[in-house]
């Protein structure tokens, strides 16, 4: 949906310095543009530890943002609360929709049971992201919340390009 | 933890408060952070209470990478580091110099009463134990550490503080049997408001 240089685009829109990641067949694709785009990259090995290295660059002045599928976030849970609600640092996401564009060709994959209900149970406020025109409503999310301290995400579909 | 074990928490951590420097940043979690904090405060601590039980290297490791200016040292437990393992490895692959990781291993979960851990040798059916200096090798850690007295830290404390980084030190502690967990020395948010204000306002010290 997406090209790596739309996304670098965005980033740099928002301010983000900081990429902590681990990829999924979407998000990967924007990895090198994102390096080459003078953005730091922090590969992790598992998703509940994007949040935290997310949170200690917050902390020392840096502007990270967590970029990970939705199975990872159903796996940081715990350390997401401990960010976003304990401390309340306002680290922005992307999170991968995984399936959301093959629901009629590849039914049965509950991310598409969980993944919203999730995120709202967290308390994270997220736009759907579902087709390229709303790059613009990318943008004016993340960017309000690097404005008003608190934590958003953008839930881009995944699937069929 | 072996059944030599000749370090207590409580000493360890007064030798590192001796020779901790004011503009290091110092992570403290769990019984780390309940010792730590009887030992006074600076605005550079950063007690990691309420946390997520084992993101304490991935906190220090953000830090690291935001401020090459400072040292970080990061104070964990063997129960934390079992429950992100990868975080390890992560460190390594960002490589930063200036992080100091120092895991205290007692071999027991001990505020929720001392149950073992899955790596100490009394919570193996085999009764072997993990070494977490091999782990931390294996990891790709330039610096590795060990010690099982209390007079071999204080001895090579300052070796340790400036070895090439990032650093891993482990401490092979007894557990204080009947501690209570660590309890939060005021409000999260109001304490990242302060630290990052303290961080910005206090002098970078060169490393």
């Amino acid at each position: 949906m997406f090209s790596g240089d739309q996304i670098v685009s965005l980033l740099q829109d928002v301010g983000i310095t900081h990429v902590v990641t681990l990829p999924d067949s979407t998000l990967g694709q924007w990895e090198s543009a994102i390096e080459t785009g003078g953005i730091a990259l922090i590969r992790v090995c598992r998703e509940g530890e994007a949040w935290a290295v997310a949170a200690g660059l917050h902390l020392g002045g840096a502007a990270p943002l967590v970029m990970i599928q939705c199975t990872g976030l159903f796996e940081s849970g715990d350390a997401l609360r401990n960010v976003l609600h304990d401390w309340k640092l306002p680290i922005p996401s992307i999170i991968g929709y995984r399936s959301y564009l093959n629901q009629e060709t590849l039914p049965g994959d509950t991310c598409l049971v969980f993944t919203e209900p999730i995120l709202r149970a967290w308390q994270i406020d997220y736009r759907l992201i579902t087709g390229p025109a709303q790059y613009p409503e990318m943008v004016d999310h993340l960017r309000e919340g690097r404005t008003d301290g608190n934590p958003r995400a953008v839930l881009i579909a995944e699937g069929r390009a | 933890m072996s059944g030599t074990a000749k370090l207590s928490l409580i000493q360890a951590l007064q030798t590192l408060h001796a020779v901790r420097r004011p503009g290091d940043i110092v992570i403290s979690a769990m019984g780390a952070a309940r010792d730590w904090m009887t030992l006074g405060t600076n605005p550079l601590d950063l007690v990691f209470v309420p946390s997520s039980m084992g993101q304490a290297t991935s906190l220090g490791l953000g830090l690291a990478l935001a401020r090459p200016d400072r040292r970080v040292i990061v104070l964990s437990g063997d129960g934390g580091t079992l429950m992100n393992l990868g975080s390890l490895i992560t460190i390594t692959a960002c490589a930063p110099t200036n992080l100091v990781i120092l895991v205290f291993d007692n071999g027991v979960y001990e505020v929720t009463g001392a149950q073992p851990t899955p790596a100490s040798a009394a919570g193996r059916s085999g009764r072997d134990r993990i070494g977490f200096s091999g782990l931390a090798r294996a990891s790709g850690f330039p610096s590795v550490f060990r010690f099982g007295s209390n007079a071999e830290w204080a001895n090579r404390i300052e070796e340790v503080l400036s070895a090439p980084g990032p650093v891993f030190g482990l401490l092979e502690v007894a557990p204080t049997i009947g501690a209570p967990g660590p309890r939060p020395p005021g409000p999260a948010p109001e304490r990242a408001r302060k630290f990052m204000a303290a961080l910005q306002s206090s002098p970078s010290p060169t490393r």
